[in-house]
């Protein structure tokens, strides 16, 4: 049973920590939180549901559903890519000077105009979004695991170990790390600063776009689908140490497990999953204010 | 000229930071700026580096108007600068602060930056190679060879003050403005700045330095330029500043404020 729910919950934090990279990445250079990165999953969602729907046609389960799905995956990262690009370009740039509540406050009416505008468009009804394979689950070693989990797990664990390799070993990922320490040195260094706050609200929103799709089979698609996981992946940003990319993946992990742990072994009711979540953010919070990886913030001289 | 303003003004709510300065440093020598605290030194820095945008005035760098330019473009152009508070990536190790600075001087330029940045993801070795390398360079200059591995947070002050020049170097500026470099420094460690501030006008950098160290200003200054409240109150070689009347009274008057 250990392994089953452990498999449970790795398939969870592994979306988790896909969302909370976006939270933090942005968080680490801009120093604001982009409350409207749940609402980018939700869009994600739906254009990977409607690109799949239209790519498929009406072909039966097989390899071209497969391929259908991967390519619907690729459209809807590139889609909120330019859509992470375009809110950055209008609703936060010309606020980077303000105060520092109203970017804040910004990315709040972004949300809702985006769930609104969801609403909208797509209706409020939600919307099915069909496995791209035969979702039955496999039996490995005890353990009950569906292709969708295995997708999950395989897709998760390529996109973090590639963003790790990006930010750490890459010239742009450099610059993005530079532009995180200390934005008027990294422009003196020849950094051009506002390419990168670009760039990385391109890589988050793609990211939270493939999560989307991943929990939309889980879901459906519905305007208001990115609130709850949006926030969820939030904590997992900030206890993990918020700002810092390895404690977003290891927050949103710990985070899927104990949730599911939560449910399965200390017989927490399924309505009240949500409240573990939340319960942990205020405990890491009161223990480590600076989440478990975070670097505690000097007071500058 | 390599480096010049034209009634640079800066205005900060009602405050009138720097006023109408006439600003110039010579190509290969060494500019001193120096005046009393709240003269506007700094500030004057940040309109001719882009990090602050001048109310007036302009600046004019090898003949061009860069003013208004981004200050990742004039440092593209060739203007390089250190903070008067050290500012180092201090999470990052001390040859990795000079990588940054090497970034964006790989290659051939007609390539996209982009195209290139890609590129050393998937070819590490070769570029990073080569950045690595010429990093090492500099830091050799600034003899902190033996620190390259070290997190920069962790060298001794004085050092981190060198490596913040080693790292602006990395990226091969003209012009090189340096924000008081000695201060905090003892009187050992500022003797070897001064020679290396040499051997930087050596390589043919030309430098404009801040400084309250009079000591360093006079001995390695080629030309001075004097502000007081935000404006130029006088300019000349060090014997003319040092026998200079509007110059002895500023500096008096703020030992009285004291």
């Amino acid at each position: 049973m250990f392994f089953q729910h452990f498999t449970n919950g790795l398939t969870l934090g592994g979306i988790y920590a896909l969302i909370a990279l976006g939270y933090t990445m942005v968080y680490g250079i801009l120093k604001f939180i982009n409350f409207a990165h749940g609402d980018i999953l939700m869009v994600g969602a739906y254009i990977g549901m409607f690109s799949f729907n239209f790519f498929r046609g009406d072909a039966p389960l097989g390899a071209w559903t497969f391929f259908s799905f991967v390519l619907a995956m690729i459209v809807s990262a590139a889609f909120c890519a330019f859509l992470g690009m375009f809110i950055e370009r209008v609703a936060y740039k010309p606020l980077r000077h303000a105060s520092r509540l109203a970017p804040l406050l910004s990315a709040i009416g972004v949300s809702f105009i985006l769930s609104n505008g969801a609403a909208w468009l797509w209706g409020t009804q939600s919307k099915k979004f069909d496995y791209p394979f035969d979702n039955t689950p496999l039996m490995i070693g005890g353990v009950a695991i569906t292709p969708h989990q295995i997708l999950i797990l395989v897709v998760s664990l390529i996109l973090m170990v590639v963003l790790k390799l990006f930010v750490d070993r890459t010239r742009l990922g450099k610059a993005m790390r530079a532009t995180s320490l200390d934005q008027d040195t990294a422009l003196l260094m020849g950094i051009n600063v506002n390419q990168v706050i670009s760039l990385t609200f391109a890589i988050g929103s793609a990211l939270a776009a493939i999560g989307g799709i991943l929990i939309a089979f889980d879901y459906k698609c519905y305007p208001t689908l990115g609130m709850m996981t949006g926030l969820k992946a939030f904590v997992a940003a900030v206890a993990g140490g918020i700002g810092n990319i390895t404690g977003a993946m290891l927050g949103g992990i710990l985070l899927g497990l104990l949730e599911t742990f939560g449910v399965a072994i200390l017989g927490i009711p399924m309505g009240y999953k949500d409240t573990i979540a939340f319960a942990i953010l205020i405990l890491i919070l009161l223990v480590k204010p600076e989440g478990l990886l975070g670097k505690r913030e000097k007071e500058k001289v | 000229m390599l480096l010049e303003t034209e009634k640079l003004t800066r205005i900060y709510g009602g405050v009138v930071a720097i006023n109408d300065v006439d600003f110039h440093a010579s190509e290969g020598l060494i500019t001193g700026l120096i005046g009393p605290n709240g003269a506007g030194k700094t500030t004057l820095f940040n309109n001719m580096t882009g990090l602050d945008v001048p109310t007036r005035g302009k600046v004019f760098f090898e003949g061009n108007d860069i003013t208004g330019k981004s200050a990742h473009e004039i440092s593209r152009m060739g203007i390089a600068r250190t903070f008067q508070n050290i500012r180092l990536f201090k999470e990052m190790s001390v040859i990795e602060n000079v990588m940054i600075g090497r970034h964006f001087k790989v290659g051939n330029k007609d390539k996209g930056r982009f195209r290139q940045a890609l590129k050393s993801y998937f070819f590490m070795s070769r570029e990073e190679r080569w950045i690595y390398d010429s990093a090492m360079e500099y830091l050799e200059f600034l003899e902190l060879g033996k620190f390259a591995n070290d997190d920069a947070k962790s060298l001794p002050y004085g050092h981190q003050r060198e490596l913040e020049i080693a790292r602006a170097l990395a990226t091969e500026p003209k012009l090189l403005f340096l924000d008081e470099p000695a201060a905090g420094m003892n009187p050992q460690e500022t003797e070897h700045l001064m020679e290396t501030i040499r051997r930087i006008r050596d390589k043919g950098i030309s430098i404009v330095l801040i400084e309250h160290d009079m000591k360093l200003v006079m001995n390695i200054c080629d030309e001075i330029t004097v502000l007081s409240f935000g404006q130029k109150i006088a300019e000349g070689t060090p014997e003319e500043i040092q026998n200079n009347e509007t110059v002895i009274e500023a500096y008096l008057g703020r030992e009285e404020e004291d």
